[in-house]
């Protein structure tokens, strides 16, 4: 099947549509404000000197809560979604997804380090714990991918099939030492691991959000210069090579945008699945496989689909808000199993 | 020009490749023969660098081939493998067009270009198709086209590597595609194709390699390669060398 819709209608819908999330984003919520309070407080944010009634209390919860929530919201579903679409080009398989290179395994087992280790040792002070916890996501992340990649080279080379199968062993080891925290841990501790694993984007502030967005941007602008060569890993390695571009070198970027991106995205705000598998898929079956339309569509797209996911979230048994996890799992998951039937019929 | 001197491959202690001294000229095609497991693939990925040679090097121009930038690599020699395992859903332009990543010929120029590729690969009628609906000979066109394009419009001093361009193809195609590989060469290519027909290589190529066990048997013309005390000894078949009618290049008839 080729390409049913041009890139640039299908760019433009979706940001429009991004634009339009952000902005229900920011109104909806336990507390619901008119979307035209809505809209000056958020001009208002931005140094606009707009005037309008009675506009302080929306201009305190969406700069304050909302707008730190939508944004970490935002810089999440991308990343997820950009590294879904590297991963896919890096392993030439369109149904893998950013975990499979140990990366989310890893974070989920420095978080556990964190939360039981610190409750172990009689409590964090409350200050340092969320950070504490994030650098220990952050670094499990990265040394768990570096470990896989490293039993993925040889002679010099990177064979991604064994990378595949060591990232597969390595999320189960890593699973095991998630497992472990899980039995020592008491009560209290073992309620945050749980809500950690589901994740969430509750508790977003600026302090959380920037070390991700730095990532997240850098992730962003990286990865669309390497379109044609992912372009070209899709015919296959070798044949990437005699196009002229240096194959190993792009694989170990691929790995190290998905490790910085993935790890800072479950660092912020824990293990969101479904993302990065999901929105690459249904953006290549939109535009057809061209990264240089489906990094950016991905990106789009990642940010709307995570948005949405935590409006139900939060919308569904509000006040009460379900951890965003089980939502992109309820969505994806179902998705995911239609994309495979079809693919066989 | 690319050239070999005494080029060896090793497998583990296996030598599957030893004692290779080839030179591609200018405007020649080179057909490569030999039974399954003679090292045809083996000496196509040592030429281009996807093998490490144990021993002997391999030249592009004079220069040692891993010592070539990329890109600048890329614009001289251009590699068919014999099958793909692209599993996207591409269209067929945009196949094609791959082939012209290591340029920085313009969109407009690079769609001249990818549809006078795939017109000599005889696969212009596919060009708005996805690659994934295509026939196994389709694809094979459309690979073709894209290697012809990475090097199109082809001139001296580029170098083809082809392995097997037509072990998916009807006869008819068979012919057309190695009569447009011999065109390419016409204009100062030089080419190296791997063939398992030895009719076909009879007909379309200036000089033969014989390989058998990974060792040179027989290097020149078809008329000096192709005689039937030599191809009883590699192939164990035993054959009649009889003369095209009008072309007069050997026809080899098994008995």
């Amino acid at each position: 099947m080729t390409a049913m819709i041009r890139p640039r209608p299908l760019l433009t819908g979706l940001g429009l549509l991004l634009l339009l999330v952000f902005w229900l984003s920011l109104a909806l919520g336990p507390v619901s404000l008119p979307l035209g309070d809505t809209l000056l407080a958020g001009l208002r944010l931005f140094g606009l000197p707009v005037d309008g009634g009675d506009i302080q209390q929306a201009e305190l919860i969406v700069g304050q809560i909302r707008l730190p929530r939508t944004l970490l919201g935002i810089t999440v579903g991308s990343v997820l979604a950009l590294s879904g679409v590297a991963m896919q080009g890096l392993f030439r398989n369109p149904l893998a997804d950013p975990g499979l290179v140990g990366v989310s395994g890893g974070a989920a087992l420095g978080a556990a380090l964190a939360i039981v280790g610190g409750s172990l040792f009689g409590g964090l002070p409350p200050a340092i714990e969320p950070y504490l916890l994030s650098v220990c996501a952050f670094a499990g992340g990265l040394v768990v991918t570096a470990m896989v990649y490293r039993f993925g080279r040889r002679n010099g080379q990177t064979d991604v099939a064994t990378m595949l199968l060591a990232g597969v062993a390595m999320t189960a080891m890593a699973g095991a030492g998630v497992g472990l925290f899980t039995y020592l841990a008491d009560d209290a501790t073992l309620r945050t691991l749980t809500f950690w694993n589901l994740g969430s984007l509750n508790g977003a502030s600026y302090p959380r959000l920037w070390p991700l967005l730095i990532v997240a941007v850098g992730v962003a602008l990286w990865l669309p210069r390497r379109a044609a060569a992912l372009n070209a890993l899709l015919l296959g390695e070798s044949e990437a090579r005699h196009l002229g571009f240096n194959v190993e070198r792009i694989k170990r970027e691929l790995v190290l945008c998905t490790a910085l991106g993935v790890g800072a995205a479950v660092a912020a705000a824990g293990l969101i699945g479904f993302i990065g598998l999901v929105v690459p898929h249904l953006m290549r079956l939109l535009v057809g496989p061209d990264h240089r339309v489906l990094l950016p569509a991905s990106l789009l797209a990642g940010a709307s689909l995570l948005l949405l996911a935590d409006l139900v979230a939060r919308l569904l048994l509000a006040p009460a808000e379900l951890p965003i996890g089980i939502v992109t799992a309820l969505i994806g998951a179902p998705f995911f199993l239609y994309l495979l039937v079809r693919g066989r019929s | 020009m690319l050239r070999a001197n005494n080029l060896a491959v090793q497998r583990g202690r296996r030598s599957v490749l030893a004692g290779i001294d080839i030179q591609l000229r200018a405007g020649q095609v080179l057909g490569v023969l030999g039974p399954n497991g003679a090292g045809k693939s083996t000496l196509l990925a040592a030429l281009c660098d996807e093998l490490p040679a144990s021993a002997g090097t391999v030249s592009l121009d004079e220069q040692p081939l891993a010592d070539w930038p990329g890109q600048e690599r890329a614009r001289r020699l251009a590699v068919l493998p014999q099958s793909s395992s692209l599993n996207f859903a591409f269209s067929v332009n945009e196949v094609v067009g791959m082939g012209r990543l290591p340029h920085a010929s313009g969109r407009v120029r690079d769609g001249q270009i990818v549809a006078e590729a795939l017109s000599a690969a005889d696969a212009l009628h596919l060009a708005g198709r996805s690659y994934l609906a295509l026939s196994g000979g389709e694809r094979q066109r459309v690979h073709l086209a894209r290697v012809l394009a990475q090097l199109w419009p082809g001139a001296e001093g580029q170098t083809l590597l082809l392995d097997e361009p037509t072990s998916m193809l009807d006869p008819l195609h068979q012919h057309t595609v190695l009569q447009t590989v011999r065109d390419f060469a016409g204009r100062g290519v030089a080419v190296l194709v791997i063939l398992h027909d030895l009719n076909l290589a009879a007909r379309y190529c200036d000089h033969l390699l014989l390989l058998q066990d990974g060792r040179p048997r027989a290097y020149g013309t078809p008329d000096e390669v192709l005689t039937a005390q030599t191809l009883e000894a590699v192939y164990g078949l035993q054959v009649l060398i009889e003369r095209h009618p009008e072309r007069g290049h050997p026809l080899i008839i098994a008995r």
